[in-house]
């Protein structure tokens, strides 16, 4: 048990009336990647956004079930959503730098943290970039502004910003779906060496990129968890029809 | 095949050359003549304004006060009292107006009664005729507030219980309230939500995000919003009538507390209220000039900045 860095019990979303995710119980293992992958509106990019309470942002959104983030449920009404979002780093699907520099962007965190000092924020700069393997591309032109950067290029940068805050978890919502593939494997490569320190939960609707990235694989249909499972597994001899049939590129 | 197709066309195409479409010729006969008047309209009244005006309309017109009972001279003082009313009236009505546009478009829920209440208070505002405003003026700020103020602090004495720049600027502020409220409502709109999300998926709160992220791209909706008010307010007459506006001074004001002269209200007074109306024509309309040319150009500079804040937003 001292593996799940995250284990959720009947969690169950709505928006308004409509129930989006159905009663989801599932365990993510510390320090793995964890692919989230089914089709457009199953609800894996919903669940995603319940990991850091980024659906707190949408009105009429209802959460029951519990979401324990090393045994605390970050639901629970003592929980600052601000510290939550903090240790549970998000990138998301378009890359969204600020129209700041580039080193703005990734001292933002930091600064919202109350760290002033310019060494340390220097060097955290430094630190993010370079485990986000754009330091070599930007180091000398950190004072321009991030919107000058290519798309891969942003995306690293939003990657780069999410480490600059050190949180324990990544979420990815479909990080590369926008990039050229040699900026996706690039990404790719990122999501493997960052595995190391972190946990990464990524959506993806490239079931490629889920079998090469990924430890764990979830398979959502309709709101529902249907199946998850090791990705060498859920990829060869997936226990469900439904899960085989999307894998295998039967519906979807 | 193909000969039915040239067929089918040929019908189409004779049937059209042959019924005059008295109907459609009309209405557009009708708009271009409307369009036409329109522009006529406007280049009769510029073109009057700048003949009539451009005879007097120097430096020196500008730079000088008025002399001979105002049937010569300048219109100086009238320049520096436009100038300082919309400048306090600026720095009365941006923050407020700003403010209530951040809570709007930020903090308002969707459907909440107090939102609503407040849109529908900034519409209704946005189309009282500008004369109420000024009876408004009159009586809250300086029969209530100043007479109130000189009880308090001056024994009574009169000092604040009159008109003068102070309740002008504060009358006129709220008559652009709405403007400046629209203008950066809809700058802060433009900020893609993406952007607020990621700076609230970095452990921001509300308020770091509102202030790092979300305010300084709607910086230049606050812009626009300003200068549309300055322009407003330049030009209005009404609201000042009763509240800070005077027929003539032979200086210039010292204190918010002093009355001032108005270029608006400065032709007003030329054209209605002067011993010899014929004989100020001259400065009547060169004093229009200045009012125009000054609010035009305020204008052309709200437009130039909105014009990019809605590039962007695409």
């Amino acid at each position: 048990m001292k593996n799940i860095k995250i284990e959720v019990k009947d969690l169950s979303l709505y928006y308004g009336e409509k129930k989006a995710l159905k009663e989801i119980s599932l365990e993510i293992p510390r320090n793995k990647v964890t692919a989230l992958i089914g089709p457009s509106g199953c609800g894996k990019s919903t669940f995603l956004r319940c990991i850091n309470r980024m659906n707190d942002l949408i009105p009429d959104v209802k959460i029951t079930g519990q979401m324990l983030v090393e045994g605390i449920d970050i639901y629970d009404k003592n929980v600052d959503v601000v510290n939550i979002r903090k240790k549970i780093g998000m990138v998301f699907q378009k890359s969204n730098p600020f129209p700041k520099s580039i080193y703005e962007n990734i001292a933002y965190g930091p600064k919202i943290n109350g760290i002033k000092d310019k060494n340390e924020l220097d060097e955290i700069v430094e630190t993010s970039l370079r485990q986000a393997a754009i330091w070599d591309e930007v180091k000398d032109r950190l004072g321009d502004s991030a919107m000058g950067l290519s798309g891969g290029q942003q995306q690293r940068l939003c990657i780069a910003r999410t480490l600059a805050v050190s949180p324990d978890i990544i979420l990815m919502d479909e990080p590369a779906s926008a990039l050229d593939p040699i900026s996706t494997s690039k990404i790719e490569e990122l999501v493997h060496e960052l595995k190391e320190q972190y946990t990464i939960i990524i959506v993806t609707h490239n079931m490629q990129q889920a079998a090469r990235t990924s430890d764990y694989t979830a398979f959502f249909y309709l709101g529902e968890l249907i199946e998850i499972g090791k990705t060498n597994a859920i990829f060869t001899k997936p226990e469900q029809k439904q899960t085989e049939d999307y894998i295998t590129g039967r519906f979807g | 095949m193909e000969t039915t197709i040239n067929e089918t066309e040929n019908q189409f195409f004779s049937n059209k050359k042959k019924g005059i479409d008295i109907k459609g010729k009309f209405v557009v006969g009708i708009t271009q003549v409307a369009v036409l008047l329109i522009i006529a309209i406007l280049f009769i009244i510029l073109g009057i304004i700048v003949y009539e005006g451009r005879e007097k309309f120097s430096w020196e017109f500008i730079s000088s006060f008025p002399t001979d009972g105002m049937t010569k001279g300048g219109i100086f003082p009238a320049l520096i009292g436009t100038f300082i009313l919309v400048v306090v009236m600026s720095i009365a009505a941006v923050p407020f107006g700003t403010i209530t546009a951040i809570y709007l478009t930020e903090y308002a829920k969707e459907n909440s009664k107090i939102a609503a209440a407040v849109r529908f208070s900034i519409r209704t505002l946005a189309v009282v005729p500008s004369i109420i405003f000024g009876l408004f003026g009159l009586g809250f700020f300086i029969q209530f507030m100043g007479t109130g103020m000189d009880k308090a602090f001056n024994g009574g004495e009169l000092h604040w219980g009159q008109p003068n720049i102070l309740w002008a600027s504060l009358t006129m502020s709220l008559l652009t309230l709405p403007v400046i409220i629209v203008s950066v409502e809809e700058a802060l709109k433009t900020i893609p939500r993406e952007l607020r999300e990621a700076s609230l998926a970095l452990g921001a709160t509300k308020w770091q995000t509102i202030k790092n992220v979300v305010f300084p791209g709607s910086v230049s909706g606050i812009m626009t919003g300003t200068i549309l008010a300055v322009s407003r307010g330049a030009g209005e007459v009404a609201p000042i009538l009763f509240t800070g506006a005077a027929y003539y001074l032979a200086t210039l004001p010292k204190s918010l507390s002093d009355q001032f002269m108005n270029l608006g209200y400065h032709i007003y007074i030329m054209s209605t209220q002067s011993s010899d109306v014929e004989k100020t024509m001259p400065i009547q309309f060169a004093t229009t000039l200045v009012l125009l040319i000054l609010t035009l150009s305020l204008n052309l500079v709200a437009v130039i900045i909105r014009s990019r804040i809605r590039r962007r937003a695409k």
